[in-house]
Formats: structure tokens, sequence, C-alpha cells
């Protein structure tokens, strides 16, 4: 079974959020970055199958050299062998066209997870791209993924209200996201993955010619909310009052 | 030229997505001169739409599309966008939305932007606003396609009634079926009865300060009054007293209701990520230091076993007046 893994470095969840140059650059200041979080629940689902069916897991990041901790990470945690392109991911569309071009020139992956969208730009669209480009089957916010015989997979998408389960076969795309493996699987490097990971393979290629599709010109912070009206909890008639006639929602 | 939306529908019913949908479609039509399409599977009233400004309905009869694939659901908007001219295309943020959306920017060749919550700013340059950093940014992105492909965030446009005299006619695209083999749905798991997260417009949320999952029912109950749904913080969620699927903030469910109640949650930083793009937010907690009181319209300082079941009462009292 050969994983492919598609890994995007995002800023830490806890990171207060800053632009710069007169808000056309997002500021990087004290920004740690980690493992997107929708993407590791795949990465722990990739080491599970590999411990099961046997393989090799090899993780991919479109990314400029401060995202390789990250990978080193991911490394650490328990893939194989690292590849990174060599490029500033700005549009998903350019992002998508270098994934793509790598799978078309190893095109020896059952198994290609991604999550269902990056926490930095949020797009949502990088592993449906790569899918349309190569003509991989795809299945999107998936909580579940269970290998039967031979090339036959079930995988839990989740549907607004419930979940689905469809009937497919490798290879295939996955977005994953939380249910894919339980909380509490979730690998964390240990010493001896720390010290294994820096003898893993980092290869670094060069990106190939793209155009971008879309262009941010400059950011903007979410207007603060106005100052909070107080209800004394002996007088909750004043929240319903104010629910009713200021906010106008019940 | 025309605006398309793909109008999702639950059981023959136009979503209120759709709605929202045709609302942004139309005000950016009336200032282009453009028509707002629409295009869905198995529609039952589709002059719903006519009154917010779709002035032709494309609607397609088929049992087999009735089912969501994305790949065939993208086929067929495809094929109207061809056979409307259009141009632009508008999809929502359900799920099923969410999956078709990149197949869909493939075949179209379009610049495709998601999370959006403005209209163009003007009709020379394409730039719209939309949600980054989970929430806590926003990006002016500027789609340099000809063809655009649109996701609008939920809630974040409104709904506004512009009535036309539309029309509806049977739309037969040339679809291949052979993706309900490749993509075989064997089970279908929904909760019934249930108003679920996506479709909530008053979201009841309940965090670790309510101690234990045995202490639920008051939020079902003030829920049930509100005629919300639930939701939880993710702790709840991992501890098992929630199903996940509850789980709302950075890492799992982005909500945007028109009001969001949150009973005995701090406010981290991840969670207000996911929630604060809802409309009007209130926080129930005992410590006035809670940091979701900063980041709240209305806030009650006070025991969540205290101030709920009163507030249920008192609910219960306006609403039969
Ligand atoms: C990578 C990452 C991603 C994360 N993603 C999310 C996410 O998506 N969503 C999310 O919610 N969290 C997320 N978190 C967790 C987040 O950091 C917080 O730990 C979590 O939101 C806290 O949940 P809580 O408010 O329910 O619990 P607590 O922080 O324990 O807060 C409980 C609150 O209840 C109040 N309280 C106690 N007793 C009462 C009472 N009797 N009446 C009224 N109030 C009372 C307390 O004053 C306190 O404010 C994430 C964390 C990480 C590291
Ligand atoms: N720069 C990147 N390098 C590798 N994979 C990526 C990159 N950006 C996004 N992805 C993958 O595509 C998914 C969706 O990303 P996005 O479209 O950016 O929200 C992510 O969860 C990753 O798995």
């Amino acid at each position: 079974m050969k994983i492919l893994f598609l890994m995007s470095s995002v800023p830490d969840t806890t990171s207060k959020i800053n632009f710069t140059d007169n808000n056309t650059r997002f500021d990087e200041t004290g920004i740690q970055y980690v493992i997107n979080p929708h993407d590791e629940f795949g990465l722990t689902k990739a080491m599970q199958i590999k411990e099961k069916h046997g393989g090799e897991i090899v993780v991919l990041n479109v990314g400029v050299a401060k995202t390789e901790p990250v990978i080193r990470k991911v490394l650490a945690i328990g893939a194989d062998k690292a590849v990174r392109i060599d490029a500033d991911p700005k549009d998903s569309y350019f992002t998508a066209v270098q994934i793509a071009d790598y799978i078309k020139k190893n095109n020896d992956f059952d198994l290609i997870i991604a999550g269902k969208e990056s926490l930095d730009y949020n797009g949502g669209m990088v592993h449906g791209l790569v899918a349309a480009m190569t003509g991989i089957k795809f299945i999107n916010a998936v909580i579940g993924l269970e290998l039967k015989d031979g090339k036959t997979v079930e995988v839990a998408r989740e549907i607004d209200g419930g979940k689905e389960i469809i009937e497919t076969s490798l290879p295939l795309i996955i977005g994953g996201q939380k249910g894919l493996v339980k909380e509490e699987e979730l690998r964390i490097p240990n010493m001896r993955g720390i010290m294994m990971a820096r003898k893993k393979p980092l290869e670094v290629l060069p990106a190939v010619e793209s155009p971008v599709k879309t262009k941010i010109d400059k950011f903007e912070k979410p207007a603060a909310k106005g100052s909070i009206k107080l209800v004394d909890k002996d007088n909750l008639d004043e929240l319903i009052d104010l629910l009713h006639n200021d906010a106008k929602v019940i | 030229m025309s605006i398309l939306i793909y109008a999702e529908n639950q059981n023959g019913k136009i979503a209120k997505s759709a709605k929202e949908l045709a609302s942004y479609a139309k005000a950016y039509a009336d200032k282009t001169g453009q028509e707002v399409i629409a295009v869905g599977v198995e529609i039952n009233q589709p002059e719903e739409l006519y009154q917010y400004g779709v002035s032709k309905v494309l609607n397609v009869k088929n049992e087999t599309l009735k089912t969501f694939n994305a790949f065939a659901h993208a086929d067929l908007v495809t094929q109207a966008a061809l056979q409307t001219g259009a141009d632009l295309v508008l999809i929502s943020d359900s799920n099923d939305a969410v999956y078709m959306g990149p197949i869909l920017a493939a075949q179209l060749e379009a610049g495709y932007v998601s999370h959006v919550i403005s209209l163009p700013e003007d009709t020379e340059q394409f730039t719209v606003k939309r949600k980054v950093f989970s929430n806590k940014g926003i990006a002016y992105t500027e789609i340099l396609t000809d063809n655009k492909l649109l996701r609008i965030a939920k809630n974040s446009f409104g709904l506004y009634e512009s009535p036309v005299n539309g029309s509806t006619e049977n739309f037969v695209p040339e679809v291949d079926l052979s993706v309900y083999e490749t993509y075989k749905v064997v089970n279908v798991e929904k909760a019934t009865g249930k108003i679920s997260l996506t479709d909530a417009d008053i979201i009841v949320s309940g965090g670790r300060g309510l101690k234990g999952p045995e202490n639920w029912g008051m939020v079902e109950e003030l829920a049930e009054v509100l005629g919300a749904a639930t939701a939880c913080s993710k702790p709840v969620a991992d501890l098992g007293w929630r199903p996940h699927t509850e789980h709302v903030g950075q890492t799992g469910k982005q909500i945007a209701p028109n009001l969001y109640i949150a009973i005995g949650i701090s406010g981290a930083i991840q969670h207000l990520a996911g929630v604060n793009g809802s409309k009007n937010i209130v926080v129930i907690n005992n410590d006035p230091e809670a940091p979701f009181f900063k980041a709240a319209d209305y806030g009650v300082v006070g025991d969540a076993f205290e101030v709920v079941p009163q507030l249920i009462e008192k609910l219960k009292t306006f609403k039969n007046n």
C-alpha cells in the first residue's frame, strides 16, 4: 500500500492573526507553524493502514524552506520520506498543479490523503482540484475509511445532518477531517521518532510553471464586536426583551 | 451573459441557502444587467425562487440524479452554465456543494473562491471579500479568469425578496451515470426530526461548565423552546458527552446562525474561530472574566444551573403570548 499524504502547514490554532505592509501581507512575526489539524487525522489513518497492510507513506508539501520543521514532524510521527515542492503556495490552483504534476510523475499511489480544508486560507479545494487534474477518484469530508478485500474501500462521508457510506475502489483521494480516527488515537512524535526523522530523506523539487487564477489584493481584520450588554441573572426578562426587540432574533 | 446558481433542495423543498444564493446573484445582476438562472434536481416549487429574482429555473427530472453525486452534479451544473452562457456560478457551503466545488471549478476552468461574504466591489474588477484564517481575517480576493465560481458563506449575505416573472424548464443534461456505480452509496444515516446545525437559525451550545452529559436535558429543552439546534465545545465531544457532529469551532463545524447561545463555554480562541460569524452571541457563564464575554453581544454572569431553567420558563411564557 503506497500512501501519499498531502500536508498543509498552517499557523498554530492559538495564533493571533495580524497583517502587515499596508495590510497586503500576513504578519508572520511570532507565528508557530503546525500540521493542519484536519490533515492530522489522515496522517494517523495512514499510519494505521501501513501498520496493518504494510507499505510506505510519502509526505508531500508545496512550500518554502520554512515548512521543513513541520515536514520533519510528519517524518517523526511516522512517514517514511518527504517531498517538498519549493514554491510559495499563493493560490490553490497553482498549488494543485504542483501536486498533480508530482502524482503524474509518480503514479503508483493507492491512496492520497489530504485534509478537507487548510486552516490558513481555508480554500477547501486543493485536493479536489488535484483529483480533477489527475482523474483520480475523490471523496471529501471523510469521517471513516475501511479497506475491504483487494482494492475495495468503504468510506464514510459527512453530509448535512448525518453521514453517507460509499463503496468505491483504490486509487482514491480523500479529504479527511475529525472522525477519520479517534481524537485519542492521534499520534505525536516521540524521541525515537524525532531521532529517526533526521535520517529520513527529504527531497526538494523545483516548481513547475503554472498560472494563478486568484490573487489577494489586501487583508483586513473582522470588525470588532460592539460592547456587550450584560443582563442581571435575576432579570432574564430583559434578555428576552433584548433578543426580541434589539436583536430581533426571537 | 447570466449568473447561474446551484439550487439545492430537501425532498423537493428549496433550501434556504438557495434563496440566499439567489439574493446574492440578483443584487449583482442588477448592477450588471444580467439574468439569474437556477439549476436543480427535482425541485417541487420552483416558483419560490422567482421571489428572490430567479427568472429561469432549469429543473432536472431524473430519479438517479436525485441522489447527490459530486461528479454527476458538477456535470449537470457545467452543462447548465454552457447552455445559458453563465460566466458566474454560485454554490452554497453545504457539505455536498463543498465537495462538488473544486470538481466544478476544474470543469468550468473557473477561478474559484470559497467563504465569500460580500458582493464584488465593482463591476470592472472582480474582487470579493472572503473569510480566511478561520474567521480571524478577511482577504480581498480578485478572480483573474473569465469564468468564476463562488462559494457563498452561509448567512453572510441575507435573504432579499425581489420578485420577477419566472419560468421553469425541464432540463435534460447528458450526464455519465456510471459514477453512481463508481461511488456506490450503500447506506445513509440522517438524524430525523432534529434541526441540523447547518440549517439552524438559532444554536444552543454547551461546554465543560455543564459538568456532565446528564445535564444536557436543559440545553435540549432550551433548544426546543427556541426551535434551535444543539452544539458543544470540543472537549465535550472528546469526552463523549455529546456526539462529534455537534462539535463547533476551528476544528469542528464552522457555524454562522442568527443567534448563538453559549452556556458554560470559556470562549477559547479555537472555539471563537468557528462561531464568531454568528450574528448575535449570548454568553451564560459564572465567571465574569471568561474570555467569551469579550466576543459576545449579550451576557449573563451566573450559574447555568440557575439561569438556564429560568430562561426556559420565561421563554415559554414569552412564546405563549
Ligand atoms: C488544535 C486545537 C484545536 C481546537 N479546536 C477547538 C474547536 O474547534 N472547538 C472548541 O470548542 N475548542 C477547540 N479547542 C479547545 C479549546 O482550546 C478549549 O480547550 C475549549 O474550547 C474549552 O472548552 P470549554 O469552554 O467547554 O471548557 P472550559 O475551558 O473548561 O470552560 C468551561 C467554562 O464553563 C464555565 N462554568 C463552569 N461552571 C459553570 C456553571 N455552573 N455555570 C456557568 N458556567 C460555568 C467556566 O467559567 C468556564 O469558562 C482546540 C484546541 C486545540 C489545541
Ligand atoms: N501547500 C500544500 N502542500 C501540500 N498539500 C496541501 C497544500 N495546501 C493544501 N494542501 C492539501 O489540500 C487540503 C485542502 O487545502 P485547501 O484547499 O488549501 O483548503 C489540505 O488539507 C491539504 O491536505
